[in-house]
């Protein structure tokens, strides 16, 4: 077959897998169906979102002159944790002075909501891979942003709630105006400490297994209306 | 014609400005590894970065150990060893007084001299710091993970603890020799009847290797002179044990002369594998003894335990398990240099430095090239063991030191030198003033397989003029000289606490990775801790009453204590709930006749207290934890 001008990227994506990737020898593609290639790589992308229980999805970290050695908390699928032994202890500790609550982790229901979540979401992504519906993959996307947009402002409201709702009564720092909301990503000064949000290793994960699986969802896209041009190879 | 010249003459320059460039680079490079280069920038450690190594030097008559950074010769701590610290509550707080209980009773001071690194295979491993106690024989050990001290162990059948604690290669047993020789079993005897009634004990402590724990496994009974260092063999000489003596002589008065009139004294050569062997075959005899064997257990609560009895070999019934060298002259220092073969006697009236070879040891001891015997002990012929003398090396010649790089290094106590000479060629090459009349010297790791070199310490007993004036009593000093070039270089003089007889010293990151931060609060097994402030009360006993306090940034609880009478005694059992690194709570009561204390995070200390009379006493907290503790306080109620 001859390069023909104006190729697509679609046709340069095929051709890069030409002997196994492309279902075309073995059965018929309607336009909704995606490759093997495709499947096979959501069906990972989806198993890959198994390592959001074994590292943390979320890191907020303290910086102070006094604590050379880090500061900071883990917020993982299933627990909140300090990133050193004892921080959160440190952290509840510090708090004290400011009226901020004691973070409990075994009373932050999500923690035993977001476990369930994220399995539902691998559910779903291995049946997509199954199925193999370009349009599924969509519902897939979709529900993924559903769920992180979700978190995310559940993430928020629990930091507005510890930084707000403080007990002004027994607070032995108090600063008129001042409240103590972690930021939501990025950095902010909270009296002498600058604390740093950011996705940990396991958010990146699912940052990552979302922006494979959308490049997968564009790279299948095709034409509608457009029968397949591919001719059988001359041998 | 004219331009040939000319050319000769500019390539001729050429040369000599290329040349005095290389020569220029030559010395450059000389001056960063010992010559002339600037002192200060080379023991500048600068802030919040760390030195290279840790140096452990005894306090001598503190009964502490210093802990130094080098280079920059830094004070990093005092430990508590031998003696009672008011300052945290060692020796007087409830969970550590049993640390000095002795077959004397309660002995809360001692000398120590001679800090030893455990070993692994010959080589500071950075595990514990071995310590004796000179006085009240004792062998302390301190754990490098917290720098505190976990153990102490009583001597018994010994009269002075200074050949003491050197090490096996593999932390197998510490060897500890006795100064004073005694009567074994203790008698009441004539003084004069010394040659006839006293004893010497060598005695083997089994480390475990594991855990660190030390139990007195056997003595042997030597003849009654005073043993000085030791040192064991390492490498071909490894299962040999070294140790020096004086006062072959026997005297027992006047020592200053009657000690000082044999040409030669003696190094004991001791086969300790085979001693071993001797034990295990049952050749050692149990008899009575008693003494004390202290340790923290797993609640981090000194025990003491009285122990009844104690193995000794007799040399007479085992053949082979001992020998005399003939050393001159009242040795001290008995040093093994890092390949194991030369052994090192500095012999401290001596004119020369005798250098004892071990292989001609093993060969006359085939041989059996003998000079008559003491008490069944054979005495190997001098001229049969020598390896070399260094000649003309000063005077007072102490103690010996290795760089690994074949030379080693010994300490002139009269002359007031450091002299470096060369092993196999036994000639000095070089020698440096110490300021002044240096006792010990240091080279880290300095006595091991591999010693890690770079700097000798010179371990000075006079300073005089080198510091500000302090009235008649002045610092202890050490001097820290640069060893990496062909001379010895000065580049520092520190202060120490105490008197630093020995010191050794190790690379820090052998040590530093496990320094322990705070005490997990689940794994406190205090019997009287508390884990929550929720569980802090008092409870009454009949006339005990026990405070169960904790403490956490920035209050006590309870802090507003009522209901103890006059005539109770009191126990605070003051638990720190802070699990955050560098915070300790302090504890003081006014008035109290003991102590104050310091309790480290996650840790429980007991302080004990008896109220005088009624009134209401204030305490607090005496480490300075955060922004609130001048508000870190509480008062006491005592009703009559």
């Amino acid at each position: 077959m001859e390069p023909v001008a104006g190729m697509t990227l679609r046709n340069s994506y095929q051709r890069a897998t030409p002997d196994h990737g492309v279902a075309r020898d073995t059965q018929p593609r309607t336009a909704d169906s995606m490759s093997r290639t495709s499947r096979i790589i959501v069906l990972i992308a989806a198993l890959l979102l198994s390592l959001t229980y074994y590292l943390p999805l979320w890191e907020i970290s303290l910086e102070a002159p006094q604590y050379p050695e880090g500061l900071g908390l883990e917020i993982w699928i299933n627990q909140m944790q300090g990133q050193n032994p004892g921080d959160l202890n440190k952290i509840n500790n510090l708090n004290h002075y400011i009226g901020m609550k004691t973070i409990h982790p075994e009373s932050i229901k999500e923690l035993s909501i977001m476990p369930w979540i994220m399995r539902g979401l691998m559910l779903c992504g291995i049946i997509v891979a199954w199925i193999g519906k370009r349009r599924l993959l969509l519902v897939w996307l979709v529900l993924f942003v559903v769920m992180a947009v979700a978190g995310l402002v559940d993430f928020y409201l629990w930091g507005y709630d510890y930084g707000h709702n403080l007990d002004m009564e027994n607070a032995i720092i108090k600063v008129p105006g001042m409240t103590y909301q972690p930021p939501l990503i990025g950095s902010k000064q909270l009296l002498n400490f600058t604390a740093y949000s950011w996705p940990g290793p396991a958010g990146w994960v699912a940052v990552g297994v979302f922006m494979i699986s959308a490049l997968i969802y564009y790279l299948e896209r095709r034409p509608p209306m457009q029968p397949s041009r591919e001719v059988p190879r001359v041998h | 014609m004219t331009r040939s010249i000319a050319k000769t003459i500019l390539i001729g320059a050429a040369s000599l400005i290329i040349a005095a460039l290389l020569g220029g680079c030559g010395n450059g490079s000389k001056e960063g590894v010992g010559g002339t280069g600037d002192a200060a920038s080379r023991v500048y450690v600068a802030p919040g970065t760390h030195d290279e190594f840790y140096a452990f030097m005894s306090g001598g008559f503190t009964g502490q150990v210093g802990v130094y950074g080098l280079p920059s010769g830094r004070l990093l701590r005092q430990v508590p060893v031998f003696s009672q610290n008011a300052e945290n509550g060692y020796g007087y707080s409830e969970e550590t007084k049993n640390m000095f209980m002795t077959s004397f009773g309660f002995v809360p001071w001692d000398d120590a001299h001679h800090p030893q690194l455990s070993q692994t295979d010959g080589v500071p491993d950075g595990r514990w710091l071995f310590i004796n106690g000179n006085n009240t024989p004792r062998v302390a050990r301190l754990d490098l993970e917290t720098f505190e001290t976990t153990e102490i162990i009583e001597l018994p059948h010994s009269g002075g603890n200074h050949a003491s604690p050197f090490l096996t290669p593999n932390t197998e047993y510490v060897l500890a020799g006795t100064r004073f020789s005694v009567p074994i079993p203790q008698q009441d005897v004539a003084i004069n009847t010394y040659k006839d009634n006293f004893k010497g004990t060598l005695s083997f402590i089994k480390v475990d290797s594991a855990t660190g724990s030390m139990s007195l496994s056997f003595q042997i009974l030597v003849p009654g002179f005073n043993y000085d260092l030791s040192h064991a063999g390492k490498g071909p000489s490894y299962g040999w044990a070294f140790f020096s003596t004086y006062n072959t002589e026997q005297a027992n008065t006047l020592l200053e002369v009657n000690a000082s009139r044999n040409d030669k004294d003696y190094m004991a050569a001791v086969n300790w594998k085979l001693a071993e062997k001797y034990v295990a075959d049952g050749k050692a005899k149990a008899i009575p003894a008693s003494y004390r064997h202290n340790y923290l257990d797993d609640a981090r609560i000194a025990q003491s335990e009285v122990i009844k009895t104690v193995k000794v070999l007799d040399p007479r019934e085992c053949p082979g398990m001992i020998y005399y060298i003939p050393t001159p002259k009242s040795p001290h220092g008995a040093d093994v240099d890092p390949t194991g073969e030369y052994i090192v006697g500095g012999g401290k009236l001596a004119t020369v430095i005798p250098v004892h070879s071990f292989s001609k040891m093993l060969k006359a001891i085939e041989n059996k090239e003998f000079d008559g015997e003491v008490d069944g002990i054979p005495v190997l012929k001098y001229e049969s063991v020598l390896a070399g003398e260094v000649q003309n090396p000063g005077l007072g010649p102490l103690h010996t030191e290795f760089d690994g790089k074949g030379y080693a290094y010994t300490s002139m106590f009269i002359s007031s030198e450091i002299v470096k000479w060369k092993l196999g060629t036994w000639e000095v090459v070089d020698r440096v003033p110490t300021y002044y009349s240096i006792g010990h010297l240091m080279i880290p790791g300095g006595d091991s397989k591999a010693p890690f070199g770079k700097y000798v310490i010179a371990l000075n007993k006079i300073t005089k003029d080198r510091y500000l004036p302090t009235g008649p009593e002045l610092t202890h000093s050490a001097q820290l000289y640069d060893i990496t070039g062909d001379k010895m270089q000065l580049l520092l003089d520190f202060p120490t606490i105490g008197e630093p007889h020995y010191a050794q010293a190790l690379p820090a990151d052998l040590v530093k990775p496990n320094s322990v931060r705070y005490f997990p609060i689940a794994e406190n097994k205090n019997p009287h801790a508390i884990t929550a402030e929720n569980q802090a009360r008092v409870e009454r006993d009949g006339r005990l009453v026990r405070v169960y306090m904790s403490t956490i940034r920035t209050h006590f609880a309870p802090d507003n204590i009522e209901g103890i009478r006059v005539g109770d005694s009191v126990l605070f059992h003051v638990t720190n709930l802070e699990q955050d690194w560098d915070v300790p709570h302090g504890f003081a009561v006014m008035g109290a006749n003991n102590a104050e204390l310091l309790v480290m995070p996650g840790e429980t200390r007991t302080l004990a207290w008896k109220p005088q009379s009624a009134g209401v006493f204030p305490f607090y907290c005496t480490d300075f934890c955060s922004a609130l503790h001048q508000e870190m306080q509480g008062y006491i109620r005592v009703s009559k």
